[in-house]
């Protein structure tokens, strides 16, 4: 039996007048009175989105008990801008600037792992002294992205001043992006096959006395925190998870090798000049904050040492490999990815042969890490939260996107 | 005019230098300090745009916490959010009443006491008055109807009531050795033994300003307004002026934390070293008073940029299985070394003695270790 338009519009009005009345007339909430004063046990708690320890627009919604963190359910979407939608709209080199916005805190990483998709779907090969600036640029990223992450959570768990102490020598760090490309936080600093400008012997050596005094300023954080009784007692059994799990969940970067999983991107599967660089993948054991905290400083002492060994061995070069003027791959599904300071920043590309890529998909490790945060919150305590929430460290760039 | 008469007069100033100064001393000097000192222990500047060197600050600050617009949320319970600020201040300020900042001097031939009170029961009416203070807090959390603001009030409800235990147990034990409960006759016991009660007391002393840190709700121990987690706790919903009293309140109680110590520990209005170094006792006392005092004040500020904060399960521990007890084996150790020698105090002395000698050997142990793993990881 077929309907008529009519009909059709008639209970399509119908409709919004019982919704409309539903609306204004909310029907009266059964609010069961709770037997004694004492039954209420559960308080909802709306923590965030504007909330200082949250790093940004996250909001969790708790149900507490007490202090008692009964559920953490995080809900995220307040940073989305629809950059994966973005990038098929726009060409493949513009794609780049969209990847800075994701990881604002690492855009150098981002920046190289969707460089590297592309170019893994071209068959560009990257000069030598491109690859070594690249690390260069990477590792520099990491060390000044693990300093927003020390210093924030250290405030959270209220130790003030080693934050002004990492922001002190990331400001330095910001300098040497402002004076390679001019931006200090979008960097926008590769391009595919390569990059967008050279390296000035002023900055190879800028850099390289910055590298050789840093691990004393990181001796300095940890006089502050390493030993710190206090530090300890908030940190070490807080937040424990297994390797089993973090796999299961898909964990990566210092979370996983908190928990004691020798995983680092740069060493199981060696992306640029990697391979022939001297540095060790910092493991923790119990898979507590305390364990991430402490491979999250050892990683910037590696780092240092990484960026130490490419001064080491640049040359004069090319910085750009052969690419086309206009890149317009053959129809293909590719994926690439790095080792971001966060974890394992992937890009998924499928190309249909134009100059826009169809669909590209991003692995961001913020988000992934983040959704491990309700297993990580339960039983524990609201003072606790915010430093899962620091522990995880999430950007919320990257997590919405 | 009758002495009598100047006498009240002299009372009337003095109950408004405490009024009145104190709020100035806390807004300009403290605030200054406490900002400069930090700025200067995180490698930054901190406010040096207002004034000469920033000094104005305070002025500025003060001007614009008066300025501002007063909220109270619609839905908090109107005359107790107004008493929460209230609450807060006046039993701080009522409590300096009692400090004794120096010995009497004489003004205009009549003989005039540095302190406005000498009451008899003079430390159980600070811990009274004090204890009051906890209710500015729970009142100000409760009445803004704002669940952050809850919380920050139950945590220092809880945590106020259990760190006056241990604080009043440690103020034993300077009981046991001074014999009274006036804080004037305190400073005097110790002046008339040649004996600072820090040195037998040094147990007590750590004891107190431990829980006196706590009771002021700072860092490590400032989890009522944890501003990671709680948004500044209990005085999120103030502004303006009642946000002002909130801050004089807490400031003001640091002062009194820091002055009873001083009176109790440190010999109040006494010149260090009387027998070594005589000439000291030129100074005035009430300049070693204040000296006393800021060294505290500092101590204070120098906590707040070095450690992290506690949580709560964790402040409760220390306070209940840790200071507690020990303050309770405090108490029996100073009644002992008291009752060796009630006359000259040689018990007490021999317990400094201790006492130093374990300091010392604790501070080497310290330093060694330290060179011991910078040598490690060299």
């Amino acid at each position: 039996m077929s309907r008529t338009p009519e009909q059709d519009e008639a209970d399509y009005f119908a409709a919004r007048a019982k919704a409309a009345a539903a609306l204004h007339n909310p029907p009266a909430r059964t609010v069961e009175a709770p037997k004694t004063l004492f039954d209420v046990t559960e308080m909802e708690l709306n923590f965030g989105p504007q909330h200082p320890s949250t790093h940004g627009v996250l909001r969790i919604i708790l149900k507490v008990d007490g202090e008692k963190i009964v559920d953490a359910i995080p809900d995220v979407g307040y940073l989305h801008r629809g950059t994966e939608k973005l990038f098929e709209t726009e060409t493949y080199p513009m794609a780049i600037p969209h990847t800075d916005r994701m990881d604002y805190v690492a855009a150098a990483t981002s920046n190289h792992a969707y460089c590297l998709t592309v170019e893994k779907l071209l068959g560009v090969e990257i000069p030598r002294r491109a690859q070594l600036i690249r690390v260069i640029l990477d590792e520099l990223q990491r060390i000044s992205s693990h300093l927003v992450w020390l210093g924030t959570s250290g405030i959270d768990l209220g130790a003030v001043t080693p934050f002004w102490y990492c922001f002190r020598e990331r400001e330095q760090i910001l300098d040497f992006f402002e004076e390679y490309c001019g931006a200090r936080l979008t960097l926008n600093c590769m391009r595919i096959g390569g990059l967008p400008f050279d390296l000035t012997p002023r900055w190879a050596e800028a850099v390289r006395a910055f590298i050789d005094d840093f691990p004393k300023k990181i001796d300095d954080y940890e006089t502050l925190l390493t030993d710190n009784r206090i530090w300890k007692k908030r940190t070490v059994g807080v937040g424990v998870i297994s390797a089993e799990e973090c796999v299961e969940w898909g964990l990566t970067g210092p979370v996983i090798r908190g928990s004691g999983v020798e995983w680092d991107l740069r060493r199981a599967q060696p992306y640029e000049c990697y391979d022939e660089l001297d540095f060790t993948v910092p493991t923790g054991k119990n898979g507590d904050t305390y364990d991430r905290y402490l491979v999250r400083i050892e990683e910037m002492r590696q780092s240092a040492k990484i960026i130490r060994q490419c001064l080491d061995r640049l040359e004069p070069g090319e910085i750009k490999g052969k690419v086309p003027r206009v890149i317009k791959p053959i129809a293909e599904e590719v994926y690439a990815s790095v080792e971001s300071p966060k974890g394992e920043i992937g890009f998924y590309l499928v190309s249909n042969g134009t100059n826009k890529p169809y669909r590209l998909h991003v692995r961001p490790p913020s988000f992934i890490n983040l959704q491990a945060l309700p297993r990580l919150a339960r039983g524990h305590l609201v003072s606790d939260l915010v430093a899962l929430i620091g522990t995880v460290d999430i950007v919320l760039g990257e997590v919405d996107r | 005019m009758s002495p009598a008469t100047l006498q009240t007069i002299l009372t009337a100033v003095k109950i408004l230098l405490i009024v009145m100064v104190v709020p100035a001393i806390v807004g300009f000097v403290i605030v200054y300090a406490e900002r400069r000192i930090m700025g200067f222990m995180q490698g930054r500047l901190g406010p040096n745009r207002v004034g000469p060197q920033g000094l104005l600050q305070g002025l500025a600050d003060l001007v614009k916490l008066v300025t501002k617009e007063d909220l109270t949320p619609t839905r908090a319970e109107k005359v107790s959010h107004f008493l929460g600020p209230v609450l807060s201040v006046i039993p701080a300020l009522t409590a300096l009443a009692l400090i004794p900042v120096g010995e009497s001097i004489r003004i205009g031939g009549v003989e005039t006491s540095l302190y406005v009170a000498d009451v008899n029961v003079g430390l159980l009416f600070l811990l009274g008055i004090t204890s009051i203070g906890v209710y500015g807090i729970i009142l100000g959390g409760w009445a803004s109807n704002n669940k952050f603001s809850l919380l920050g009030g139950l945590r220092s409800a809880a945590q106020l009531v259990s760190y006056e235990v241990p604080m009043g147990l440690s103020i034993v034990a300077v009981l046991l050795m001074s014999r009274s409960l006036s804080l004037v006759e305190i400073v005097r016991v110790q002046d008339r033994l040649h004996l600072w009660f820090i040195f037998p007391g040094l147990l007590s002393f750590f004891l107190y300003f431990v829980s006196g840190v706590a009771e002021t709700n700072r860092n490590p121990f400032d989890l009522p307004e944890a501003e990671s987690e709680l948004v500044s706790g209990f005085n999120t919903e103030y502004s303006g002026i009642k946000f002002a009293f909130y801050f004089l309140g807490e400031y003001t109680a640091m002062i009194v934390v820091s002055s009873v110590a001083v009176t109790l520990f440190f010999g109040g209005w006494l010149a260090p070293f009387p027998h070594l170094l005589p000439g000291l006792r030129i100074v005035p006392g009430i300049v070693w008073f204040l000296i006393k005092v800021g060294f505290f004040i500092f101590c204070y500020i120098w906590f707040r940029s070095t450690f992290p904060r506690y949580r709560f399960d964790q402040l409760m521990n220390l306070g209940w299985k840790w200071l507690i007890p020990l303050s309770l084996v405090n108490i029996m150790v100073v009644a002992g070394c008291v009752l060796a020698d009630t006359r000259h105090g040689r018990g007490l002395r021999g317990l400094g003695w201790v006492y130093t000698g374990f300091f010392i050997l604790l501070f080497a142990l310290s330093r060694l270790r330290r060179r011991l793993a910078a040598a490690e990881a060299r």
